[in-house]
C-alpha cells in the first residue's frame, strides 16, 4: 500500500452491463487515483482524465483470446501496481484480480446484479482471491462469502 | 421514437423479427434498432449492427420507449435516463444465451415495478401495441446505493474487510437497505445474518 491516504485503484469491467455497473461505484473512489480497464474503446470518453486501457474481450471458451488478454493484463498490472482493484466482471476482471493478489493488491469483486439465482462463473470462482467478495442479492450471501452490502441500484 | 437494442455480444433475431413485423403491420416508421452480430436484415426498421457508447446513450436519451434484451446495460441506462423499457429475456433453449439468467433478472425487476417484460413474441406484440400509453419515469440516481458506496469507500481507505473487523458486533440483519431488493413473494431467507455487511461499520 502507498503511504498516506491517496491510493491507486484499478477498476476493470467488460463491456455492457458490467461497465455500466462499475461506473455507478466510482463515487466511492473519492480522492483516490483511478485507472480503468475495459473491453470497448468507445468507453474512453466516459472516464475522461483517467488512464484507460482496452483488453480483448475473452472468455473461457476462447483460449487464444484468453492468453492474449492475460498478457496485456499482466503488462497493465505490473506497470500500474494498484493498491486496490475492483471488478464487476466478467472474465477479464477475474484474471486481473488473480494477478493483483500476486503483487499484493487488495481486491474487490462485486458480482453483477444480473446474477439473481446464482453467482456468475467468475464470481463463484473468485472466492478467496477477492478480499471483499460481494453479491448484490441478499439471498445469495453466505457467512463465508460472498457478502451483501447493497446494490448498484 | 422507439429504440431497440440487443447488446453487443450476441444476436437476438427473435426480438428483431417481431419488431420488424410489428413496424410493417402498424406502419410505424420511427424505430431504430441496434441488432448485433447477425445476418438478419430488418426491412421496416432503421438499423445498425453496432453503435458506440455515446450513440447508445444518445439513442436512449432521445427515445420515448426502449425495447431490449434483458441485459443490465440496457436496463440501467434506461432507468438512469427515465425511459420506460420493455425487455424480452433471451432463452438458453433457443440458443440465445448460455443460460436463462435474463429470465430471472427480468422477473425480479418486473416484481419491483421498474420495467415491462415480454415473455414471448406474442406478449411483445401486446406490449408494443401499448407503448403509446407509456410515460417517462423518474430518473434514478447515477450512483450505487449509499450503503454499497460506503462499504467500498471504507475498504479502499482501510483495506479492512467490513465483516472481519466487526464480527463481534451485534448485526441487525433487518437492514433497511437490504429490503429494497427483496422480492414481493417473500421468498428470501437470510441464511445467516453474518453474511450481511452491516451499515453501522462503514463511514460515509
Amino acid at each position: 500500500m502507498r503511504q498516506g491516504s491517496v491510493k491507486k485503484v484499478l477498476a476493470i469491467a467488460s463491456g455492457g452491463g458490467h461497465w455500466v455497473q462499475l461506473q455507478r461505484l466510482i463515487p466511492a473512489t473519492d480522492e483516490h487515483e483511478v485507472v480503468f480497464v475495459t473491453t470497448i474503446e468507445s468507453y474512453r470518453s466516459d472516464v475522461n482524465g483517467h488512464r484507460f486501457y482496452v483488453v480483448a474481450d475473452a472468455n473461457r471458451w476462447n483460449k487464444f483470446a484468453l492468453i492474449k488478454m492475460a498478457i496485456k493484463l499482466a503488462w497493465i498490472i505490473s506497470k500500474e501496481r494498484p493498491d486496490v482493484m475492483i471488478s464487476t466482471g466478467a472474465a477479464p476482471g477475474y484474471f486481473a484480480l488473480r494477478m493483483g493478489k500476486l503483487i499484493g493488491s487488495r481486491t474487490i469483486w462485486l458480482d453483477s446484479i444480473a446474477n439473481v439465482e446464482e453467482l456468475s462463473m467468475s464470481g463463484a470462482k473468485i472466492g478467496r482471491y477477492a478480499d471483499l467478495w460481494l453479491t448484490q442479492w441478499p439471498h445469495l450471501a453466505k457467512p463465508e462469502g460472498p457478502y451483501f452490502a447493497g446494490a448498484v441500484l | 421514437m422507439i429504440f431497440v437494442t440487443v447488446g453487443t455480444q450476441l444476436p437476438f433475431d427473435r426480438l428483431i423479427r417481431v419488431i420488424d413485423g410489428w413496424a410493417k403491420a402498424t406502419g410505424q416508421t420511427n424505430v431504430f434498432a441496434q441488432i448485433g452480430p447477425t445476418d438478419y436484415q430488418p426491412r421496416h426498421l432503421q438499423w445498425s449492427k453496432f453503435i458506440d457508447a455515446q450513440e447508445f446513450r444518445r439513442h436512449v436519451a432521445e427515445a420515448d420507449v426502449v425495447v431490449a434484451h434483458a441485459g443490465m446495460g440496457s436496463i440501467i441506462t434506461a432507468l438512469e435516463l427515465g425511459k420506460p423499457i420493455i425487455v424480452m429475456p433471451r432463452s438458453a433453449a433457443l440458443g440465445e444465451h448460455r443460460n436463462d439468467h435474463q429470465l430471472a433478472t427480468a422477473k425480479r425487476f418486473l416484481a419491483q415495478g421498474r420495467i415491462f417484460v415480454a415473455f414471448d413474441e406474442n406478449h411483445l406484440v401486446e406490449k408494443l401495441d401499448q407503448v403509446g400509453t407509456f410515460k417517462a419515469t423518474e430518473r434514478i440516481s447515477s450512483q450505487a446505493s449509499p450503503r454499497l458506496l460506503a462499504a467500498i469507500r471504507s475498504f479502499i481507505h482501510t483495506g479492512q474487510h467490513p465483516i472481519a473487523s466487526s464480527a463481534l458486533k451485534t448485526n441487525s440483519a433487518a437492514d433497511i437497505n437490504a429490503v429494497e431488493f427483496l422480492p414481493t413473494d417473500g421468498s428470501v431467507e437470510f441464511k445467516s445474518s453474518s453474511a450481511i455487511i452491516p451499515d453501522n461499520n462503514v463511514r460515509p
